[in-house]
C-alpha cells in the first residue's frame, strides 16, 4: 500500500466482516470461537468483552493474520474477512500490540524499534524516517521541545513508554485496523491513561478501526462507541446460541448486560465489588522491622580482584510489620517497591541497613529472614510474586500444594481447606500451566498460605485480574488478617488496600536521593 | 547484561567503520597468530593491538572491567605451559615433580602473550560495534538472509531479560522452601527445576515476540533497510591497518628467526 490510494494521513480504515466464524486450536477438542456473526464498519472502535475462553485474543490474532501456523490439526470455519479479502495476505493492514511490554519491542534502539514494521513492508528509505518521526510524535515518545532520541535504548523504558513504543511500530505501518490484547493489563494506573490517550490521539488523527480487549470496562468506555460481548466458544459450539451475546453503543450495553457482566467478572464502571470487611484491628505485635534500608536487585559485581556494591535503587526505607495488620507499599514505577518486599521477604540481601525479624516470628532462626533456609522461611514469611508460573515447582495442582507442608513434615491436613476455600477442588489433577490467570493467581496464594507464614508478602496480586477473583482474593487476605497474619502487598489498587485497612508505606519518586521513607496511617 | 548490548556513548573512530570491515580484520589477525607459537609476533601483534584502544574507546581498565577472566585465563594458560612443557636450557626453579627452564619460560610467555593477542582483536570489536550495526552489515552487505540475521538479533535483547528471570525465578522458588542448602543431588534437582521453570517463560515470550514480528509483516517478502550499510574510506584504512598488523608480526618474528609454524 502507498500514500497516495488513502486520505491526508495516509490511512484507509479498515472493514471487518465475520460469517459464521469459528476457529480450534490445533490440540483441542473444542473451539476457542464458534459461529462468529459480526460487522465492523471502517473507523469504528470496538472493545470486545466476554468472560475468560470466550476467544477474544484468538479473534485478534486471526485478523491480525498470526493465526495459522499450527498445521493441518487446527481448524477454521465460516470466513473471516478484512476489506473482503482473508487477513493472513494483508500484511500491514492491521497492527496488533499484545499484553507484555517486554515482547512488543523487537529492536535495542527507539528508532530502529518503530521502523521494524515499514522496512518489512518494503517502504522507502526516506518515507520511514518521516513515518518513524511521525510516529514518535504521535504517541508522544518525541515531541518539538525535545523528547528521547532516535538511538535512546529501548530497554530503558517503562511498561507505558514500551506500549506506547509498540503504537508507533504500528503506526508507523498505517494499517488501517488496530487490534489492542489487553494492552495495559500488565501497567500502573499512570501507565494505563499514558497508552490509552495515546490510542485515542492517534485514532483521531488517522481515523484508523480500532478492536480493543480489555476487562477494565472505565478505561475504554469513552474511547470507543460499541461494546461487543462474546460468550466461551464451546457454548456457543454446543447450542443454538450465537457466538455474539450483545452488541451496541457503551451505555446502551453497560445498562442491559450489566448484571451479566458484572457475574462474569468484568470491571464495570462504578461498581466495586462487595468483599468481606475486616473484624479486628490485630494485636499489632511487631513480627518484622526494616531500619534505614537500602535495596537493589543487583548482587555485589565482581570488577576484576574488586566487588563493587550495587547502586540502590531506593534507600532509607523504615518500615514495621505488625501481628495482624497490613502494610501496603505504594509509589510510582521504578521506585522500588517490589525490590523492598522482596529484602522484607528475606529473598534479597540488603544493600545497606537491616531487615529484622522479631523473637515472635524467628523462633529461634536468627534475627536477618534473608539468612534462613529455605524450609525456615516459607513457614515464617510467605511470599507471592506477581506472575504465578514463577513459582510452580509440580506439574499436579495437588502436589503443588502438598509441597510446602511435605518438605515441612507437618501441615498437610491445611490443603483440603486452601482447596475448598480458594475453590480449586475440582482442579486437583490438573498441570498448574494450563489453569486461567485467576485460577494460577488463587493457586499461587494457597501454595505459599499451605506453609502456614505468619507474614504474608504479595506482589501486585490484583494485576490483570477479574472482579471475581479480586474479590475473593480480598475477602480471603481479610479473612486472614483477623486471624493474626500480617499482609504486606505491593499494590497500585487503592480499593484493594481499602478492604486490608492498616497503614501505607509510599516510596517516592525513583531519584537517587535517599530521602527518609516512614510509614504513615492510611 | 543487557547494557551491553549498546554503544552507551562510545563515539570513537572506529565505532564508524563498516562491521564487516573490522570483522575481517579479526579475522585475517587471529589466522596469523594460531599459526606459529613464538613470543615475537605475538608481543609485536599485542603492541599494535594496545595502541588501537584508544581508536575503539577501550581503555585498560574497562579491558580489566570486561575482559578479567579473559586475561587471567591468558596468564594461567602461560603458567602451565612454562610447567608442564620439555626443559631446555638452564633449571630456574624445580619443586618436585613441577620445574621451570629457560625453554619453558620462553614457551610458556609466547603462550600467554599469544593468547591475549588473539583474544584483543575480539574484544576491541566488540567495544567498537553496535549488534544492530552488525545485523544490518551482515544482511545487507554479506547477503546473509534476513530472516535469519534479524531473528537472531531480536533473540538476544531477550537472552538479557532471561538472565533477569533466572534471578527472578530462583528467588520465587526459595520463596516456596526450594532451597540451594542440602546434597549435591538435592541442588542439582533444585536448578533443573528452575531452568526447566526459566525454558517454559522463554518460550513464552519467544512465542509472543514472534508474534509481534509477524504482525509487524516480518517474514516473507522482500523488505526494505532503514539503515543502509555502507562502505567508506575508513574501511579501507581499516582493512590496511589490519594487514599491517599482520604482516609486521609475521617479518618480525621471521626476521629474529623466532617463527615456527605449529603444525611443524
Amino acid at each position: 500500500m502507498t500514500a497516495s490510494d488513502a486520505g491526508a494521513s495516509g490511512v484507509r480504515p479498515a472493514a471487518v466482516s465475520a460469517r459464521g466464524w469459528g476457529w480450534r486450536h490445533a490440540g483441542r477438542s473444542s473451539p476457542a470461537v464458534h459461529g462468529l456473526d459480526l460487522d465492523i464498519a471502517p473507523g469504528e472502535r470496538v472493545l470486545l468483552l466476554g468472560p475468560s475462553g470466550a476467544g477474544k485474543s484468538t479473534l485478534l490474532h486471526a485478523l491480525a493474520g498470526v493465526l495459522g501456523d499450527e498445521g493441518d490439526d487446527a481448524d477454521e470455519t465460516g470466513s473471516l474477512l478484512i476489506d473482503g479479502v482473508v487477513p493472513r495476505g494483508q500484511r500491514g493492514r492491521s497492527g496488533l500490540m499484545q499484553q507484555d511490554p517486554e515482547t512488543q519491542v523487537v529492536l535495542s534502539r527507539l528508532g530502529d524499534d518503530v521502523a521494524f514494521g515499514a522496512e518489512n513492508l518494503a517502504v522507502p528509505r526516506d518515507e520511514i524516517w518521516r513515518r518513524v518521526h511521525e510516529a514518535l510524535d504521535d504517541v508522544g515518545l518525541r515531541s518539538p521541545d525535545g523528547g528521547l532520541p532516535l538511538d535512546h535504548p529501548t530497554s530503558a523504558l517503562s511498561g507505558g513508554q514500551k506500549q506506547r513504543l509498540a503504537l508507533a511500530g504500528i503506526l508507523a505501518m498505517r494499517p488501517g485496523l488496530i487490534l489492542l490484547d489487553e494492552p495495559t493489563a500488565n501497567l500502573d494506573p499512570a501507565g494505563v491513561l499514558e497508552v490509552r490517550d495515546a490510542v485515542d490521539r492517534c485514532l483521531d488523527k488517522t481515523g484508523a478501526t480500532l478492536v480493543v480487549v480489555e476487562h477494565r470496562v472505565s478505561v475504554w468506555k469513552d474511547v470507543v462507541d460499541r461494546i461487543v460481548v462474546l460468550q466461551p466458544g464451546s457454548a456457543a459450539g454446543s447450542g443454538s446460541t450465537p457466538a455474539v451475546l450483545l452488541d451496541g453503543p457503551p451505555d446502551q450495553v453497560l445498562f442491559e448486560a450489566r448484571d451479566m457482566l458484572i457475574g462474569a467478572g468484568v470491571w464495570v464502571p462504578g461498581y466495586v465489588p462487595a468483599t468481606r470487611r475486616r473484624m479486628s484491628a490485630g494485636s499489632g505485635d511487631l513480627l518484622l522491622a526494616a531500619e534505614d534500608l537500602a535495596v537493589s536487585r543487583e548482587r555485589p559485581r565482581r570488577r576484576g580482584f574488586r566487588t563493587v556494591p550495587p547502586v540502590p535503587v531506593r534507600s532509607g526505607i523504615t518500615a514495621q510489620v505488625r501481628s495482624g495488620q497490613a502494610l501496603t507499599v505504594t509509589g510510582p514505577n521504578g521506585a522500588g517497591k517490589s525490590t523492598f518486599a522482596l529484602t522484607l521477604a528475606g529473598l534479597l540481601a540488603p544493600v545497606a541497613g537491616k531487615v529484622s525479624a522479631a523473637v515472635g516470628l524467628s523462633e529461634g532462626a536468627g534475627i536477618d529472614p534473608f539468612t534462613w533456609k529455605a524450609n525456615q522461611l516459607i513457614s515464617r514469611i510467605g511470599t507471592v510474586f506477581q506472575e504465578p508460573e514463577h513459582q510452580f515447582v509440580t506439574g499436579r495442582v495437588l502436589d503443588e500444594l502438598m509441597f510446602g507442608p511435605r518438605h515441612l513434615g507437618h501441615g498437610e491436613e491445611r490443603v483440603d481447606e486452601l482447596l475448598e476455600r480458594l475453590r480449586l477442588t475440582h482442579l486437583v489433577d490438573a498441570n498448574p500451566y494450563t489453569l486461567s490467570g485467576g485460577e494460577k493467581r488463587r493457586l499461587s496464594v494457597a501454595t505459599v498460605l499451605a506453609a502456614r507464614p505468619r507474614v504474608l508478602v504479595l506482589d501486585e496480586p490484583t494485576f490483570g485480574q477479574d472482579a471475581n477473583t479480586w474479590a475473593e482474593l480480598a475477602s480471603f487476605l481479610s479473612e486472614l488478617l483477623d486471624a493474626g497474619t500480617s499482609v504486606v502487598s505491593v499494590t497500585h489498587d487503592q480499593e484493594f488496600s481499602a478492604v486490608l485497612g492498616g497503614a501505607e508505606l509510599r516510596l517516592g519518586p525513583a531519584a537517587r536521593g535517599g530521602a527518609r521513607q516512614e510509614a504513615g496511617a492510611a | 547484561m543487557r547494557d551491553a548490548l549498546t554503544l552507551r556513548g562510545n563515539h570513537a573512530l572506529l565505532t564508524r567503520a563498516n562491521p564487516l570491515a573490522k570483522f575481517a580484520v579479526v579475522f585475517l589477525i587471529t589466522l596469523v597468530l594460531a599459526l606459529s607459537i613464538d613470543w615475537v609476533s605475538a608481543t609485536t601483534a599485542l603492541v599494535a593491538e594496545l595502541a588501537l584502544f584508544p581508536l575503539a574507546g577501550l581503555t585498560l581498565r574497562l579491558l580489566w572491567q570486561r575482559g578479567w577472566p579473559l586475561v587471567i585465563a591468558a596468564a594461567l594458560g602461560g603458567w602451565s605451559t612454562a610447567i608442564v612443557a620439555a626443559d631446555s636450557g638452564a633449571v630456574l626453579l624445580n619443586v618436585g615433580i613441577w620445574s621451570i627452564s629457560e625453554g619453558s619460560l620462553r614457551l610458556g610467555i609466547g603462550f600467554m602473550l599469544r593468547g591475549l593477542a588473539i583474544a584483543l582483536p575480539a574484544i576491541l570489536l566488540m567495544t567498537c560495534t553496535d549488534p544492530t550495526d552488525l545485523a544490518d552489515a551482515l544482511a545487507q552487505k554479506a547477503r546473509l538472509p534476513h530472516r535469519f540475521v534479524l531473528g537472531t538479533l531480536a533473540a538476544m535483547r531477550l537472552v538479557g531479560l532471561m538472565a533477569e528471570e533466572w534471578q527472578t525465578i530462583g528467588m520465587a522458588r526459595r520463596a516456596r522452601g526450594v532451597g540451594s542448602q542440602g546434597s549435591p543431588l538435592q541442588r542439582l534437582r533444585a536448578t533443573l527445576g528452575q531452568s526447566f521453570g526459566l525454558l517454559v517463560q522463554a518460550i513464552r515470550r519467544a512465542s509472543r515476540l514472534a508474534i509481534t514480528m509477524e504482525a509487524r509483516g516480518f517474514g516473507t517478502g522482500q523488505r526494505t533497510w532503514a539503515r543502509e550499510s555502507t562502505y567508506s574510506p575508513l574501511d579501507a584504512w581499516v582493512l590496511v591497518g589490519g594487514v599491517l598488523i599482520a604482516a609486521a608480526a609475521v617479518v618480525a618474528a621471521a626476521g629474529m628467526g623466532t617463527w615456527n609454524f605449529v603444525w611443524r
